[in-house]
């Protein structure tokens, strides 16, 4: 039987936490896929930072988003920004599931791109597609939200989509 | 090396068609859930399709919804409704032979929360209206998701329509 979804790493918060890394990623897939579940703090974006051996905090993230919260539906975009703002939080009894799919990660020759599903079916619907101004393979990648923002019983999961 | 993207089950509409499309006694061996449909209605008017997990016809389900049409884009919204709105799929009226194409996706099915669910739908028709629709989907129930109810408000699914219902592993 085929693989498809090779699961890589999975954390389940125990706690509260500001930080959700994955590090030393395997390069030999050709896609990665994120899912993020769980409850944040209310009125935080989660950010994402992405990097080969060390994260880069320079201005190379941009992304363009398209939401709708049940009465608008509306675009916006940011630019030469030091991280992704992957999603939104309005509350912090909710959970929020984010997906995210980052394409040919591990080559050397293009820039970076990911596209993101944001659910909340409290608040909002949204896709999100950025992009990561470096040619480098991803081998980490972190998740941040400040004043441990990321909260107790939240799940990540990385899995590997090899094109074969 | 663990394998993911697991079948659970899958159906496929007879002639005659169907008004409901349901996965029962889900196993409880899995982390997350994925349900990927092709379905087309009977009805010449109703796109819509509705889901509702564990037999509930309870008022718990919230959603927030975005689509596109080709022409504009909107955003609805439900609270305290008894289905998640699950997105589109062809009226009869539509493009003959053409179906949706949907993806559900639930992690966590079997937690002690509030469930959250993800939904994607396209229809294209080369002519009149077609849409894509996002669905953030919430269940307000804390119960574990044993199983999964496909149906619409008016007319059934036509013939050829599919479900597959896969199980996702973390390890």
């Amino acid at each position: 039987m085929s693989k498809t979804y090779d699961p890589i790493a999975s954390t389940t918060l125990t706690s509260n936490q500001t930080d959700v890394e994955f590090t030393n990623i395997s390069q030999n897939f050709t896609d990665l896929i994120l899912v993020k579940w769980g409850l944040q703090n209310a009125g935080t974006n989660m950010v994402m930072q992405v990097g080969n051996n060390t994260y880069d905090t320079g201005s190379n993230y941009s992304g363009t988003q398209v939401f709708g919260n049940g009465s608008s539906a509306l675009s916006d975009r940011f630019a030469n920004d030091t991280r992704w703002f992957v999603n939104f939080s309005n509350s912090n009894t909710n959970a929020i599931t984010s997906i995210c799919q980052i394409m040919n990660y591990s080559n050397t020759t293009t820039n970076k791109t990911m596209i993101v599903r944001n659910s909340d079916g409290s608040f909002y619907a949204s896709a999100y597609v950025f992009l990561w101004r470096s040619t480098s393979a991803i081998n980490r990648i972190r998740m941040t939200i400040g004043s441990s923002g990321l909260l107790s019983g939240s799940t990540f999961t990385l899995y590997g989509i090899k094109a074969e | 090396m663990a394998l993911t993207y697991v079948k659970i089950a899958s159906a496929t509409v007879g002639a005659g068609g169907a008004s409901s499309i349901d996965f029962n006694t889900i196993p409880t061996t899995y982390d997350d859930l994925v349900i990927k449909l092709s379905l087309r209605s009977t009805d010449s008017a109703e796109t819509a399709i509705n889901l509702r997990f564990n037999g509930s016809a309870g008022s718990a389900y919230n959603w927030r919804s975005l689509a596109g049409n080709g022409a504009s884009a909107s955003s609805g919204n439900a609270s305290s409704v008894t289905e998640i709105f699950g997105g589109r799929m062809p009226s009869s009226s539509y493009t003959a032979s053409t179906f949706s194409n949907n993806e559900v996706y639930i992690p966590n099915y079997r937690s002690s929360t509030n469930k959250s669910v993800s939904i994607d739908s396209v229809n294209e028709n080369n002519s009149s209206t077609a849409l894509m629709v996002m669905v953030a989907g919430l269940r307000a129930v804390t119960d574990a998701i044993t199983s999964i109810n496909f149906s619409a408000p008016s007319g059934n699914f036509a013939q050829h329509s599919t479900a597959v219902l896969y199980g996702i592993s973390r390890t």
